[in-house]
Order: C-alpha cells, then structure tokens, then sequence
C-alpha cells in the first residue's frame, strides 16, 4: 500500500471573540510513502494549521485521518503517544523551537527519554548517532542554543524530531528563517534523511522556489480552502487556478532575462473569521463571476491534477 | 557625468559596535556611488553589514554601542557625517528617508496613521493644517490606501498595508533619497509585487534614488539598476545588475546563485556555500570569504584583497577573478 | 543592528572547534555579577553575613543569654565592643545570633511563599481560564489587604513566635511570584519548543518542570532575593510590637523593641541591631539589582 496518510474532509476551525475562524477548511488529500507533499500559501491561509492538525498537535474540528490505513481521527491518550512516535514536526523559527535551558544533547535525548524504551547508555549512544546523522559536531554535546548559529539549531530540531524513527514528518517552514548559503545546505539534509530514513514529508512553506525543489506534490491553499493540487512539474509548468497563477507570477526571479509579466492582485486578503460560501479569493480576482458566491467543488481537470474553481476551463480555454 | 549627478557617495565607511566589551566589526571599509533616479540593491546575508551601512546614512545608529570609526558620507556632494544634529533634523524625511523592514513595529499604534503621515509634512512644510490634512490624504491615495482611511488606526490595517503607510511616510516630503531596508521581507509575496510595484511606481514619478537593502536576489533582479553584494561588512562584487547577474565573478556571488532554489530549472542537489559567515568579532586575516572559498589561492588567507574595475563598471574583490578574466580576455 | 550582535555573541564560541570554549550560564551571570560593583559589594555583604549566622557560637564573644548584672547598660568598651544591654547581656553576641534569626526567617520565608506562588502561578498561566480567574481573583483579594496588616492579622490568630512569623511572613510573598510566573508563562505560551515538547510525548508535569519553570525562573530570582530584604523589616518590625520572635531570643527587630526605652540614655542597645538590618536589607537589594541585570543584561546596555 503506498498511501501513508490520508486527509479526508479535514477541518480545523478556532473560536474567536469575533466569530469562527475557518483555518482549514473541508480539505482532502493523501501522500504515499517515501514521498514529499508541498503545502504552500501566503500567511494565514491554514498551511501550518493543517500540518499540526494532521499529526495530533491540534484536535480537528471535522472530517477524518487515515495513518497506514487505520483511522486515527479521534484516538486515546494511549494510542496517541504511539501515534507520535511515527509522526513529528520541524518548525520554522530555529530561535523559539528549542529549549534555551537544555544542551544540544539534552534536546536530543528528551524525546528518548520519554518513550522509556532506552536505559542510560544507549541514550546516550543513540543521541551521539543522530548527532552525527543531521551533521551536528559530537563536541557542541553540551552547548545551549543561544551559542549555534540558526543552521546548526535548525539541525538539533530535526534531530530530535527523527529521534524516535517516525516515519510522517511535517517541515513547517524549516527554512524560511535561513540565510540562502544556510538554507541550500538544510534542504540537502532533508532531501538526504528522505532517502536514508524512508520519511515522508509534508513540507508547508511559502516558498515556491523551495517548494518547487523538493517537492514532488503540492498542494496550494488560500484562506483554508484547498485551490489546487497536482504534481509539482505539472504546477509550475501549468498552473490553472487563478490564485496559483497570481502566486507564480508574484516571486521574483533571479534570473535577469527572465522577468516574467506580474499578475499584481488588487486588494488584499479578506478575513477567514465567518467566511461566506464560495470561493474565498473571489474578492481578489479579475475574473469573477456570479456563480463564483457559490460553493466551490475541487475538480480534477486532468489526470492528477484538481482545481477549485467553476470557471477553470474558461479562464484557460480548456 | 557630472560630479551632481551623484546623490549619495559613502567613501571607505567602518562600523564598530561594542558589546560586553567586545568589538564588533560590522562594517569595514564600503564605498559606493549611487546615482540620481537609480536603484542601488545592497545585498548580503544575516549580520553582514548592511542596515549598519543605512543607519550610518541616516546618522541614527545608537550612540552607546556604536561608533563610526571612519569613513565619508557624501550626500548631493555636501559630507554629512559632519553636520550637527539639528542640521541632520533636517536631511532626515525631507533629503533622505528610510523604510524599515518590519511595518508592524513601525507604525505608532495609537495615532491615526493619516495623523503619522501629516506629523512628517508639518515638521518639513510650513502649511495649514487643512492643506497638511489633504496632503497626507493625497500620500495615502498615492500609495494605493483610500483616502478615507486617514482617521484609522494602524492595527486596522494588514501587513501590506501597514507597509504601505510607511512607505507613505517616508515619500511624503518628497525625499530624493530612499533607503529601504528589506521593505518587503516581512510580506507575503502577492503583497509583496504590489509594494514593490508601488515602491518603482513612486521612484519613477518623485525621480527618487534608491538604496534597497534585501537578502532576496530575486526582488534585486526585478527592482534594482545596479547590485553591490556585502560579506563581512565589505562589498565583494559591485557593478550593473546585468555584469553582476550574467557573469558574477567573486566565488561567493557565484555561490549564492548557485545555491538558491530556481523556480525554472529542475535541480537534483542544491549546492550549499559550506562554512558559516565570518564572526564579525573575530574576522578572518586575509579574504573574509577564504575560509569558505571553494577555490582558495596561496595568499588569499594572508592578504587582504582590494576592490578592483575586472571589467568597465564591474568591480570585484578577487585577485583569483582579475586572473581568470585576464586569461578569458 | 540587533542581528549583528547576536552574530558577535553566538558566533564567537562556534567558529571552529578548536577554539570553542564553553560557558555554562552560571559562570557567565556570576562573571556579569563580578564585573558589576555595587553588587559585588552588596554579594560580598551578604556572604559575611551568612557565615557570620552559621559560625555564631565560634565568633561570638558571649552567649546570647549569659547575663551581668554588675555591667548593665555599659556603653561599648573593649569587652563589649557593642555595649551591653539593661540585662547585662552583650550586645554584639546578640547581634551576632539575631542573624540566624532575621536571615534566616527572611529566606525561609521567602522561599516557602514563592514555593506556593509559583506552584499556584505555574497552574493559572498554564491552564489558563477558569483555574487561572479562580486562582487570580483570589490573589486579588490577598493583595488588596495591606502586606503588614495581613502579617499582623495572621500573627495574632497563630500566635507569637518563630516558627509562626514565618508563615504570617511567607504568605506576604505569594501573590507576587504567581503574578510573575503566570505573566513570564504567558509570555512564552507561544514558544515553538512547548509544542516541540508535546509533540514528543511530554506529559503536562515534565512540560512546566522541565520547559516552563527554567525559562520563567529568572524575574522570580530577582524578586524574591529583593523581597527577602523586605520580608527581613518585616519580621523586624512584628518582633518589635511584640507578635514575633519573643525575647530572650536575639532577633534584631525584638532588640530593638527591648531597647526602646533608653533609647535616649543608652542608644547603643537599639543602634547596633538598626545598623545590621540596614546592611542586610542593603546589601541583598544591591545584589538583587546586580543579579537582575546579570540575568537581562538587555536592560542596562
């Protein structure tokens, strides 16, 4: 069976004093075995609301969770502990997501610790192994992270997620917070892990450049909607909702001769606290319509690759 | 061209901070030359030196733990490095303004943001209040805001906004000098090609010269005329965003191309610059990029190298790269 | 500017391995600490002070209670280099003994009151809602009875003496330390290693012990180190309208309460145990200054 996990109708939804905030809504996808699936998306859109949610961080408001084919939707205190062990988290900020107090080391072996399944010597053998695996020197054992400059704490946080051989792992931004020297050698990392470490990823990031490398389906979100999902060549080579175009033709390319036309979006995001039905960019786009007010259903338009939007052949006269 | 031509000059401008009794070298030695109606793109990473560089322009680098140790700043020919605070009270928001990078931090959050932009008119102009008010309301309209928003308050705006405002701030007197200290880094990108277009928008109509401080090489390409690249608190490579782009010379430039993600191209492996960037309290003797260089030479450990014109209007730090192109040419 | 500084402080000890030297966090306050002289003075005080409770049988001349009635009320001399007092008790082994007693009641004091402050504390900025209005609307209303009048109140209902002091005192000292843990918890609520810890299994004791507690320890250090000076009048001041320590214990506060009717004819009986308190109050205000600084050394540069 090559599907790991499986989101079907999730949704996620916070209780404000201003109303329901609608962070993810009905969305469904899968991703199989080995591989990585790109969730990207501007600020607020849900991306890292959907990645806690998926692992348990957060309780899902609705919807279902499918791990190695087994519903994992609402599970025990009991379950749920083993159900972490195969599910982790690299956050974004290598700053906030470690201890000040506790040494690399410690950081470490806390997860270790926890599980019970070691005794004191392999903790420690195991701990110096996967100190070598994300590249971190055996003789920074004993630093806090106030003295590692970001790159290396970005490595100690991965560390302690691959601590315990999980095999679904979410990467919220693991790099936006990275200078780009930095940023190239954490990206090979992961890519490497990947492979040695049969992991699975769902890799959430607003940048589509890295998105575009390491992944090999995406998945674009807005205001908790899910607006289109197909692989990663196919995306950048072809994208069809108008939002994803928007978002393509927005990030600036390094490349000098090849200054794409930019689709400049007027307006700004509108609040995902008590949304209307339908489709949430229509107040940004050029070519809405009456039936866009309507709820929008994610089609696949071609094999493997799903919009959400009713005027999709329209707009790319398919 | 003529010496006016050239609105801002800095000449061999240091930096030192003090911190727990240890000096900080965060800038050493720049100089650079930034035309009327241009854009210059100061890039560089984390720590390099370059909001140090635009603080020392606005002359508002914190007293107690800073200190210029050397160096000229030219504006329109005239140094100001030497002026008295009241003098520079008046350089500042009328001559030269700066965008910060984070428009949330800002912003005052209890005064309407149409009061903010009106506080910087009345301070430069002596007008009506009326004619203040219907000012700053024309800025807020110039920077695509209705001008009905003037009596609101910050938190009612977005980020994208918030910038916005600011950068209202910062052009409502008309400076013939920006300095944008990554303005858009904090921004989404949809959010960030429209700020960026307003920015060249303004640029063009004011005839504004601009300093834009980014790490994105990306929004140089799209903003900027010419590129200088900063490590360690020096420029390593300087010259037109074409020379720089399609021939860049000095071994980290290359490397930062090299390891950035491209969105066109499929690559299998990125390729790291390996190393860290040079502690700013200790710098390396000789190259400050030796230590990571892929392609050290014999004395590039030892000797500090000179910015050198490799080829017209393209200036690099790398005796290696003199040699290279002379053999090449 | 802020990020090239960060770079100078981290960078310095990673560069390369063979130059990285480690500091732990102690040896870097207590470097601030010796760096700073105020509170180097006001550290090196309090130590004597200390030593000087522990070791009070080897350097006190006399016993606390051993009295001469033939020299009573003598002014300081060679023998009395402090003067006796209207027992004929010597003055300076009195002082010398009151400073197990007003230091000690001072940090037990305190340490038992932030002990439950912080428990009550960790509670209300960790759960939050009702648990924290609950516990937060009942430090209201221990904060709106003036501090002395509570401990006064309190001293009366248990009745005079050591121990109880203690308590009457230490519950003087809980509402700060929960409002101060309950805002640093708030303060760090969104901090990604919480998250990091519960996604590795953490279980809710372990998260505030081991990740809660470390990160908001430092603002209760320095408060409860400033409020063992105060918590030190305070008992001062219970023993001297007679509901703290009782005679023929040696506190400084009931000395001075002995002595107050010869103040004008013998002020050396209420002078000598005024000034220790005053060192002892000084000395660990100025080592809780330094103490802050060396914790947040943001706050000074």
């Amino acid at each position: 069976m090559a599907e790991l996990i499986k989101a079907t109708n999730l949704k996620k939804y916070f209780e404000t004093p201003r109303g329901t905030l609608h962070a993810v809504d009905d969305i469904s996808f899968s991703i199989d075995r080995g591989k990585t699936m790109g969730v990207v998306g501007e600020s607020g859109c849900g991306k890292s609301t959907l990645g806690r949610t998926m692992i348990h961080l957060l309780e899902s408001s609705g919807g279902t969770i499918h791990f190695e084919g087994e519903d994992v939707t609402r599970v025990n205190s009991g379950k749920l502990r083993k159900l972490r062990e195969n599910m982790q988290i690299i956050f974004q900020d290598p700053y906030s997501s470690l201890n000040p107090r506790m040494t690399v080391e410690q950081t470490i072996m806390e997860p270790l610790t926890i599980s019970g399944r070691f005794n004191k010597r392999d903790r420690i053998q195991e701990t110096a192994r996967i100190m070598d695996m994300v590249g971190i020197d055996r003789r920074l054992r004993l630093s806090y992270p106030h003295e590692l400059d970001g790159g290396r704490r970005q490595r100690v946080g991965i560390g302690r997620a691959l601590a315990l051989n999980p095999k679904f792992i979410v990467c919220d931004e693991p790099v936006s917070a990275l200078d780009v020297s930095i940023q190239a050698q954490i990206l090979n990392l992961l890519q490497d892990l990947q492979s040695s470490n049969e992991l699975t990823y769902m890799f959430v990031t607003h940048d589509l450049s890295v998105v575009r490398h390491i992944s090999d389906d995406i998945c674009v979100m807005y205001l908790g909607h899910l607006v289109e999902t197909c692989s990663s060549k196919e995306l950048f080579r072809n994208p069809l909702h108008p939002y994803t175009k928007a978002l393509l033709s927005a990030v600036p390319s390094a490349n000098i001769h090849k200054q794409q036309q930019r689709v400049i979006l007027e307006g700004e995001i509108t609040s995902p606290i008590n949304p209307k039905p339908g489709c949430r960019f229509a107040s940004r786009c050029k070519f809405v319509k009456e039936d866009c007010h309507q709820a929008q259903k994610l089609v696949e338009i071609a094999p493997g690759h799903s919009v959400s939007c009713c005027r999709v052949k329209e707009i790319n006269n398919l | 061209m003529s010496e006016n031509d050239t609105m801002l000059s800095v000449r061999d401008l240091s930096v030192e901070y003090t911190s727990e009794g240890k000096v900080i070298s965060a800038v050493n030695g720049v100089s650079f030359d930034l035309k009327r109606g241009r854009t210059l793109g100061l890039v560089g990473e984390t720590g390099a030196g370059k909001t140090s560089t635009a603080k020392s322009i606005m002359r508002i680098l914190p007293d107690i733990s800073s200190r210029i140790t050397a160096g000229e700043i030219y504006l329109e020919g005239k140094e100001i490095l030497c002026l008295s605070e009241k003098e520079m009270r008046r350089i500042r928001g009328r001559k030269v303004s700066m965008i910060f990078q984070d428009p949330m931090t800002a912003l005052n959050p209890i005064i309407k943001v149409g009061e903010q932009i009106r506080e910087v008119i009345i301070q430069h102009n002596s007008i009506s209040k009326k004619e203040s008010v219907a000012r700053a309301k024309e800025m807020l309209e110039l920077v695509g805001i209705s001008g009905d928003r003037y009596h609101e308050y910050p938190h009612q705006f977005s980020g994208g906004m918030k910038q916005r405002v600011v950068i209202a701030i910062a052009l409502s007197c008309n400076p013939e000098l920006l300095l944008a200290d990554e303005p858009t880094t904090a921004l989404d990108v949809t959010i960030q090609a429209q700020v960026m277009e307003t920015i060249k928008k303004l640029k063009e109509e004011l005839n504004t010269s601009m300093l834009l401080i980014t790490h994105d090489l990306g929004v140089v390409a799209s903003a900027c005329d010419d590129v200088a690249v900063i490590y360690g608190g020096e420029i390593i490579e300087m010259g037109s965003k074409e020379v720089v782009f399609d021939n860049p010379l000095h071994p980290y430039t290359q490397g930062l191309f090299e390891a950035l993600p491209e969105m066109e191209e499929d690559a299998e492996r990125l390729k790291p610059i390996g190393g860290m960037p040079p502690d700013p309290s200790n710098l390396p003797k000789g190259c400050f990029f030796g230590p990571r260089c892929p392609h050290p030479g014999e004395n590039c450990s030892t000797e500090r190298k000179q910015l050198v014109e490799i080829e017209p209007g393209h200036f690099c730090r790398c005796g290696r790269a003199l040699k290279m192109e002379n053999s090449n040419g | 500017m802020d990020d090239v500084l960060e770079m100078g402080r981290s960078m310095n000890k990673n560069e390369t391995a063979e130059t990285w030297k480690r500091q732990s966090q102690l040896g870097i306050v207590a470097k601030r600490i010796a760096k700073n002289p105020t509170a180097l003075i006001g550290f090196i005080f309090l130590v004597l002070l200390v030593l000087m409770a522990v070791f009070a049988p080897y350097i006190a001349p006399y016993d606390y209670t051993e009295q001469n009635l033939m020299n009573t009320r003598s002014a300081p001399s060679l023998e009395n280099p402090f003067g006796t007092d209207e027992l004929g008790r010597d003055v300076m082994s009195r002082v010398i003994y009151g400073s197990r007693y007003s230091l000690s009641i001072g940090i037990l004091s305190v340490l038992l009151g932030t002990s439950i402050g912080m428990f009550f504390g960790a509670i209300a900025g960790y759960f939050g809602g009702t648990v924290d209005n609950i516990i937060m609307r009942f430090i209201d209303i221990l904060q709106s009875i003036p501090g002395t009048l509570l401990a006064i109140t309190v001293s009366v209902v248990l009745g005079p003496g050591y121990f109880n002091s203690m308590l009457a005192l230490s519950i003087g000292a809980i509402p700060m330390s929960v409002r101060l843990l309950r805002a640093s918890i708030l303060g760090i609520r969104g901090e990604e290693y919480l998250e990091a810890a519960t996604s590795i299994n953490a279980r809710t004791h372990r998260i505030i012990l081991r990740h809660i507690i470390p990160n908001t320890f430092a603002p209760i250090l320095v408060s409860g180190t400033m409020m063992i000076g105060h918590v030190i009048l305070s008992a001062a001041m219970l023993s001297f309208i007679g509901l703290g320590i009782q005679p023929p214990m040696p506190e400084w506060g009931s000395m001075i309460a002995g002595g107050r009717n010869l103040i004008r004819s013998c002020p050396h009986i209420v002078t000598f145990p005024g000034i220790f308190i005053m060192i002892a109050v000084l000395s660990i205000n100025l080592f809780g200054d330094g103490l802050r600084d060396a914790l947040d050394p943001k706050l000074k540069k």
